[in-house]
């Protein structure tokens, strides 16, 4: 018999998607133990956000099956681009909107706002409380969605491409606060296109092209048969600080180059 | 002395129509200002535009085959409010081709039975435009009772509103009933469309859901404080509107909408450009 604990929080088993009829995603096996982090790469249009919103009940599956542990509390993180930014909405008011299933009571109580204010100071954004989300930084729009997702208390996070249109500091400020995170006992679950900003710090990699060509551990999983495979280009593996670093060979060259 | 006579404001209160008329046209702006809040953010101003049409389909039939104006126009219209949202849900073919089809089908259904059945051209006129003198005290109660009910609903609803507005997706993933929501949400709008046609007309309707929210939307940042600015904008401007319009000796519907229209001209003119931006989440309408 297996403990709650021990058994999976999501078994993908040959799930299939379709747009229209276009296969999206195809005959997918992927199992998610408790603690884990996993990040799923592959290039745009691969998808990625399909399967994501596949596990997480966004998105129909065609063929196949995805269990889901019962009661398990889902903390979701969109796309920063799918946002509509100018929405009339305060910081404080997207972090409360998880609670709408448990509460109809339209304004925000005092042991809500204190909550949010936990959540906000944990992610380091306190300040932000009260402000319009269009007045936010790239780095704190993308913490003001990690902490609605955090409101609830999830037992997987599942974030979309968290560091697509961020800089290279805010990328880092999330990845260490992921890595925080993760050292809590959270089981992350990440999309991302990023490989050696992101992918190649995770403790596990799902290579991903409308189905999966490798999952394993970075050093495994990150060589060049299965990039060429997953992204159809030419790329090269090094190792640069005992990490793989990926190089591709799309080099192109300019006119007057060398001049 | 006839100068006189005309500019007396208080004049038309002494006929039953214009006060009837005028405390139906009130509460339906103030109602269709708070439903067009989620109409504009929602983007679903077109769906306001089609009901309309659809409404007026099933208020044809409903004359035909003598039924209650609002047990018939009332069915007809949520009915096709929900297949609009069935159909658009599909992805098959665009909401926007969806709604096409659903409620231009019911307007020619509309107007056929009409033409066909209906006593005079005058009727068809009174419905596409509105008429103040076919208003009853029926009308005072119908809308009365849906305005109370649409209160209720936003305010009972207004966490999962909100939440399914801004982030559909995410919404579904924190068990919120999204479909229930959206289908609440269509068949109030259905509903206020239903009690307010007899005084705006089929054609005009869906500006009263748009013009105030939109409005309001460049005045405010905040959720809560659109949700009784705009009310407010749409039961001030349906309420001069019906005074002036009997001034003026012009339409009610026309008059009231002008007045919207004027109201969101000065507003965007006063608001800069920096408020101005708030606009641009309303780039779909």
């Amino acid at each position: 018999m297996l403990n709650r604990n021990d058994s999976p929080l999501v078994v993908c088993e040959h799930v299939s998607c379709t747009y229209g009829n276009a296969p999206v995603v195809n005959d997918v096996y992927l199992k998610i133990n408790r603690r884990e982090f996993v990040g799923i790469v592959g290039p745009s249009g691969s998808g990625k956000t399909t399967l994501l919103k596949a596990i997480i009940g966004a998105q129909p599956v065609a063929h196949g099956s995805i269990t889901i542990q019962p009661q398990l509390t889902i903390g979701y993180v969109p796309q920063v681009e799918t946002v509509d930014w100018y929405f009339p909405v305060t910081v404080e008011e997207v972090i409360v909107m998880t609670r709408s299933k448990s509460s109809w009571w339209p304004r925000i109580t005092k042991t809500e706002s204190i909550a949010v204010r936990e959540v906000l100071e944990k992610l380091g954004i306190a300040d932000c409380a009260h402000r319009h989300i269009r007045e936010l930084s790239g780095g704190q729009q993308q913490r003001v969605f990690l902490a609605r997702a955090m409101f609830c208390q999830p037992d997987i996070l599942v974030l979309d491409e968290p560091t697509a249109g961020v800089d290279v500091r805010t990328r880092h400020e999330i990845l260490h606060l992921l890595a925080d995170l993760h050292s809590e006992g959270l089981t992350i679950l990440l999309t991302t296109h990023d490989l050696n900003g992101l992918a190649a710090h995770l403790p596990r990699l799902v290579c991903f092209n409308k189905t999966i060509i490798a999952d394993g551990n970075p050093r495994e999983v990150l060589t060049s048969q299965v990039l060429e495979a997953t992204y159809g280009a030419p790329m090269e593996v090094l190792e640069h600080g005992g990490m793989p670093l990926v190089v591709d060979h799309g080099r192109v060259t300019m006119r007057n180059e060398g001049k | 002395m006839f100068a006189i006579v005309a500019l007396d404001i208080f004049e038309p209160y002494g006929f039953q129509f214009f006060r009837n008329g005028l405390i139906v046209a009130t509460i339906a702006g103030a109602l269709c200002g708070l439903l067009g809040v989620f109409v504009i953010l929602r983007g679903m101003s077109y769906i306001g535009h089609g009901l309309s049409h659809a409404v007026f389909g099933g208020a044809a039939a409903s004359a035909v085959i003598k039924i209650n104006y609002f047990l018939g126009a009332g069915l007809w219209g949520i009915i096709s409010g929900l297949l609009i949202a069935r159909v658009a849900r599909r992805r098959v073919i665009g909401a926007d081709a969806a709604i096409g089809v659903v409620t231009t089908a019911s307007f020619a259904l509309g107007l056929a039975l009409m033409n066909r059945y209906g006593q005079a051209s005058k009727s068809i006129e009174a419905v596409l435009f509105g008429s103040v003198l076919g208003v009853k005290v029926v009308d005072i109660y119908a809308v009365s009772v849906v305005g109370l009910l649409g209160l209720a609903v936003v305010v009972l609803g207004y966490r999962k509103l909100l939440f399914t507005t801004f982030d559909r997706d995410v919404a579904q993933v924190s068990n919120v009933q999204v479909s229930f929501v959206e289908a609440v949400l269509l068949a109030m709008i259905s509903l206020t469309i239903l009690v307010t046609m007899r005084v705006i007309g089929t054609l005009l309707i869906s500006a009263l859901l748009v013009i105030p929210a939109a409005s309001a939307r460049m005045t405010t940042n905040s959720f809560s404080r659109l949700l009784w600015v705009s009310p407010i904008v749409g039961a001030v401007s349906c309420f001069l509107g019906m005074n002036l319009s009997y001034h003026l000796d012009t339409s009610a519907s026309a008059t009231i909408i002008l007045l919207d229209a004027l109201v969101f001209v000065i507003v965007y003119g006063l608001a800069g450009v920096k408020s101005r931006t708030k606009m641009a989440s309303l780039g779909h309408l």
